[in-house]
């Protein structure tokens, strides 16, 4: 890393203060921020949504929009300040010397012209090489980002080609330039895990051969572990600390930091024994942040007189492995952030009652009708999309039971089904010993409603913008005539909201004055209000930062233990799968690929769907091992699925043709454990554990 | 005291409109941030209070015959002036002109109003029902759309009559289908949000979820663009009054007093037509500025 003392690092900000201008005046979203990031180097920002990370990447690009300024402080670019290049020399920096890869690849690409037409673009303007020489580096560049058959990609159009390799073509295209530092802004946010798992794996290659130094911005804490040397944390607007990946991993001092690992559920989480302890409170708006430190207000180890006054200064820790590590807390010697974390509180398991909800052989198929003529002739007009494909199992009283896929895999479709938003094509959905699965949604009796009821996935679109938060939940206590007094519907109003832990003012709020993980526990209060025996719970987190996602959970738990609500939680998640649910069904293409105890599947024998599942999941914990799988190709069609095993496109432990003809058989490892697959289960179960985990009482005695 | 909250937590839905209504204004608020609408909506809120007080503020009756001929600036034989002249029968200009205005808001305003109303109400369906419903509403309003609309106004009018209230009728069935297209479109985004399909688990009818959940969330566009069609709607009256399919006389309509007073522009007498005609031009600029305005402080949130 300082291998290149002798030459100027590649990026060195020192003091940067950046606002926005707004109705309410002036926002510094940024202030007094350093960083400096050496050849070669990669460094991660890491923070929840509102800290300011997009924001620095942008203030690096010097591109601010119409109502952003950079206000103060220096940014250098290979020694020289950026502020004194013309427009001309920073447009041709931008894009040559610095690139920047962005979240949404549909959005950097050019939907009009063909991939190869705008990789070659690249080097043709910034080098002024000819067509042929710029033709063979887009070929050579879509290669090294691994991109199965490059030749047929050139002459695709962005739109032809899956998200996983979009994201792949806007990282071949960053490159093109070889530029020296390359920023990324959250990559793989908006992919799947098991395509998330490929690109961060070309990313941490790439940084490692090409020399670039890379600026990597997530909210995501077990990536920066696999892509980057050093991460700076940011908590609204500042950076409260930074260090190497093993100093700041092993050895927090921020509280915040500390918090947010916390917040995360890890492997040796447990929601009885240890459960997950959000950070209380929320992040200060911009311009309304405390006096002092900013994390004061929701800092377990806030002191009066130090805590709030003053700007707190960053201050060098100077442990033995990482002169840099660096902290903005005044009180960091004289604390244990570890305590903040540790709960002895150990809570009962709840016991599983009597089956509520039994899926017996549940199908759905959409028709999808071509209209073309060529379809009309040969008597193809209707197709079938299975988007459900025999779905069985059953949820007891009190009982978690995750649904577990990727996108496209057919759990919203579920969800719909059991909610009566849409019919069965086939099959039983049994709840309480009522067919429902051919009941549409306005033919169910008030009855079958309330005892069935869902939490949105998008906290956004979850309550409506027009609507007070007392009217949206009393609404629903009237409906289901649980309240037919209006007093009295108002006092349950307010237990709701005591039970989610919102503030009883929040009566007469619009969902516009929430923030997303408020408007989450109000969505869960109105899913709630009708004293539901079961409750879907559709991805309820996956929108939310990683502090709110822990308290929604908690509380999500909470409240199913005191109502001994049976829950079935949606989630693309693992981690959370994995902490927070008693039975687990794993899905692909529309089909059950495993289901069991959340024991069983997290421990071999694994579908090997659920192996490449468990290992594309990062985790933020450098003492836990990880066997690496990257499932190769996309998500099938599903108007188009293969024949035999949905998987079999796919899987690296695919057997031959058998795989690709017959339906794989369903095998019985134990007790209500299915896999489905073709390959004998005393073969899976000589697999290897894909996550080991140290045990926790000795690292502690090491300690 | 303790009303109030009461009042907000659960409440009749009469009340629930009430206070969407009132939530509808708030464009209306932020509309100081953007001047162009603030000037449009100065030009309306002037003619507004014309129309209002109308007997307080002209000077003379609309329609007594005085001095024929006479220039703006004139003198009245009773006392006063004759600030924009006489027309040919010896009307006040300016008087007529406020009562002119008087007519032609409450008429847009009634004719917008009910066009809405009825437009709202297809597109709504048409956008949730989807559908055999969608595809017969949506083929009526392209068949009503696809006529040249002015022929569409003088074949309606000729055939019932010249009329207020056949005027409604017309504006009605020319402008809902537009309206309708708007209302679905909008319809069919918000059907998909979650709050819907929250509405449809607890067992919520079709129509409360299209009133009560659906259209308080589709104002924003519709607001902006009952502005605009306000400023048609005023150009339609005119121009079916300059037909002689408007109002029917003595009393004053800016149309109908472009068209008695045109014989005279090239004689001598420009203002008598030229003035009622700016009078029509600077409401509908009024209008169009408004909705401009409304557009901008909208989608700066």
């Amino acid at each position: 890393m300082s291998d290149h003392a002798s030459e100027p690092p590649v990026l060195e900000i020192t003091g940067l203060c950046l606002s926005y201008y707004t109705r309410a005046g002036e926002v510094p979203a940024v202030y007094d921020f350093d960083l400096t990031v050496a050849k070669g180097e990669s460094v991660g920002l890491v923070g929840e949504s509102g800290c300011g990370k997009s924001t620095v990447a942008n203030g690096v690009m010097r591109y601010m929009g119409h109502n952003g300024d950079i206000v103060g402080g220096t940014i250098k670019f290979k020694g020289r300040d950026m502020a004194e290049m013309s427009e001309e020399e920073i447009r041709r920096v931008r894009g040559k010397d610095i690139a920047m890869i962005y979240q949404e690849p549909m959005a950097s690409l050019n939907p009009s012209l063909t991939i190869g037409q705008q990789l070659m673009e690249v080097p043709i303007i910034h080098e002024g090489v000819n067509k042929a020489e710029a033709f063979q580096r887009a070929y050579d560049m879509l290669s090294a980002v691994h991109i199965p058959d490059p030749k047929r990609l050139m002459i695709s159009y962005p739109h032809q080609v899956s998200g996983g390799q979009q994201q792949r073509v806007v990282i071949a295209m960053a490159l093109l330039s070889r530029p020296a530092l390359l920023l990324l802004d959250e990559p793989t946010t908006a992919l799947d895990v098991t395509v998330e798992a490929g690109i961060v794996e070309l990313i941490a290659e790439l940084s490692r051969e090409t020399g670039s130094s890379l600026l990597y911005i997530s909210h995501n804490l077990g990536l920066m572990l696999e892509v980057c040397d050093r991460i700076c944390v940011m908590y609204s607007g500042e950076v409260v600390e930074e260090g190497t990946i093993d100093s700041i991993f092993s050895w927090p001092k921020h509280p915040y930091t500390q918090g947010l690992f916390g917040c995360i559920p890890l492997p040796h989480a447990d929601k009885n024994a240890r459960p997950l302890v959000s950070i209380k409170g929320q992040l200060p708006l911009p311009h309304e942040r405390p006096e002092g430190c900013n994390f004061g207000p929701r800092c377990g180890f806030f002191e009066q007189g130090q805590c709030d006054k003053g700007l707190i200064p960053m201050e060098g820790v100077h442990t033995d492995d990482d002169p840099a590590h660096r902290v903005r807390c005044r009180r960091w010697e004289g604390i244990d952030v570890t305590e903040a974390v540790r709960v002895d509180e150990v809570r009962e398991p709840i016991e599983v009652g009597e089956t509520v909800l039994e899926v017996a052989d549940m199908r759905k198929y959409y028709k999808v009708r071509d209209r073309s003529l060529a379809a009309l002739v040969s008597g193809g007009a209707v197709r079938e999309v299975k988007a459900n494909e025999s779905i069985s199992f059953r949820a007891g009283e009190g009982e978690t039971v995750a649904i577990v896929g990727e996108s496209g895999c057919g759990k919203s479709t579920f969800a719909k089904v059991l909610m009566g938003l849409e019919t069965a094509t086939d099959g039983e959905v049994t709840l309480d010993g009522t067919d429902l699965g051919g009941i549409p949604v306005n033919k169910r009796t008030a009855a079958q409603l309330s005892s069935l009821q869902m939490v949105f996935q998008n906290p956004n679109d979850t309550l409506n913008p027009s609507h007070s938060v007392g009217y949206q939940i009393g609404r629903v206590i009237k409906r289901f005539g649980i309240e037919r007094d209006s007093v009295k519907r108002k006092d349950r109003v307010y237990e709701l909201l005591d039970t989610v832990k919102l503030p009883r003012a929040f009566m007469t709020r619009k969902p516009r004055q929430l923030s997303g993980g408020q408007k989450q526990r109000v969505g869960i209060a109105r899913a709630f209000a009708g004293n539901p025996k079961t409750v879907i719970a559709d991805e309820p987190i996956s929108a939310l930062d990683v502090s709110v996602a822990a308290a929604v959970t908690e509380l999500l738990m909470d409240i199913q233990r005191e109502h001994r609500t049976t829950l079935l939680f949606i989630s693309h998640d693992l981690s959370a799968v994995r902490y927070l649910s008693d039975r687990v069904v794993v899905m692909y293409l529309g089909q059950i690929m495993e289901r069991g105890s959340t024991g069983q599947i997290f421990a071999p024998p694994y579908h090997p769907y659920t192996e490449a599942l468990l290992s594309a999941v990062p985790i933020a914990d450098p003492e836990v091992e990880r066997r690496r799988i990257v499932l190769e190709g996309s998500l099938p069609s599903p108007l188009d699925p293969p024949k035999g095993c949905p998987f079999s496109t796919r899987c690296p432990r695919k057997l031959g043709e058998i795989c690709d003809n017959e339906a794989p058989p369903l095998q019985t490892n134990a007790d209500r454990h299915v896999i489905a697959c073709h390959i004998p289960l005393e073969e899976l179960r000589e697999v290897e554990p894909v996550i080991s985990i140290p045990d926790r009482d000795e690292l502690h005695a090491a300690q | 005291m303790s009303d109030v909250p009461r009042m907000n937590a659960v409440s009749t839905p009469l009340s629930r409109l009430g206070a969407s209504f009132a939530g509808s204004l708030r464009p209306v608020f932020l509309l100081r941030e953007s001047p162009v609408g603030m000037i449009g909506a100065g030009i309306v809120l002037g003619f507004v209070i014309l129309a209002i007080f109308a007997e307080f503020i002209a000077p003379f009756d609309p329609n007594a015959t005085m001095v024929p001929f006479a220039y703006p600036g004139a003198e009245a034989p009773e006392g006063g002036i004759f600030l924009l002249g006489t027309d040919h029968l010896g009307r006040d200009i300016l008087s007529r002109i406020i009562f002119g205005g008087q007519r032609v808001l409450f008429y847009a305003t009634a004719a917008t109003v009910a066009a809405y109303v009825v437009g709202i109400l297809m597109g709504l369906a048409a956008g949730y029902f989807r559908g055999y419903l969608d595809e017969i509403l949506s083929f009526v309003a392209n068949v009503i759309l696809s006529f040249p609309i002015m022929v569409l106004y003088v074949l309606i009018i000729a055939k019932v009559g010249a009329s207020g209230i056949n005027i409604i009728f017309a504006v009605v069935f020319a402008s809902s289908p537009g309206i309708m297209r708007i209302v679905r479109g909008v319809t069919m985004d918000i059907a998909t949000r979650d709050y819907i399909a929250a509405a449809q688990t607890r067992g919520e009818g079709p129509w409360y979820i299209m009133l009560m959940e659906i259209l308080p969330n589709a104002r924003g566009p519709l607001i902006v663009d009952f502005c605009l069609r306000m400023g048609y709607t005023t150009i339609t009256i005119g121009a079916l009054g300059f037909l002689g399919l408007g109002l029917p006389p003595p009393d004053p309509d800016w149309g109908g007093m472009i068209t008695e007073t045109r014989a005279f522009v090239s004689g001598g007498f420009p203002h008598m037509a030229i003035l009622p005609a700016c009078a029509v031009s600077l409401l509908v600029l009024g209008f169009n500025l408004l909705a401009d305005g409304l557009r901008e402080v909208s989608l700066k949130d």
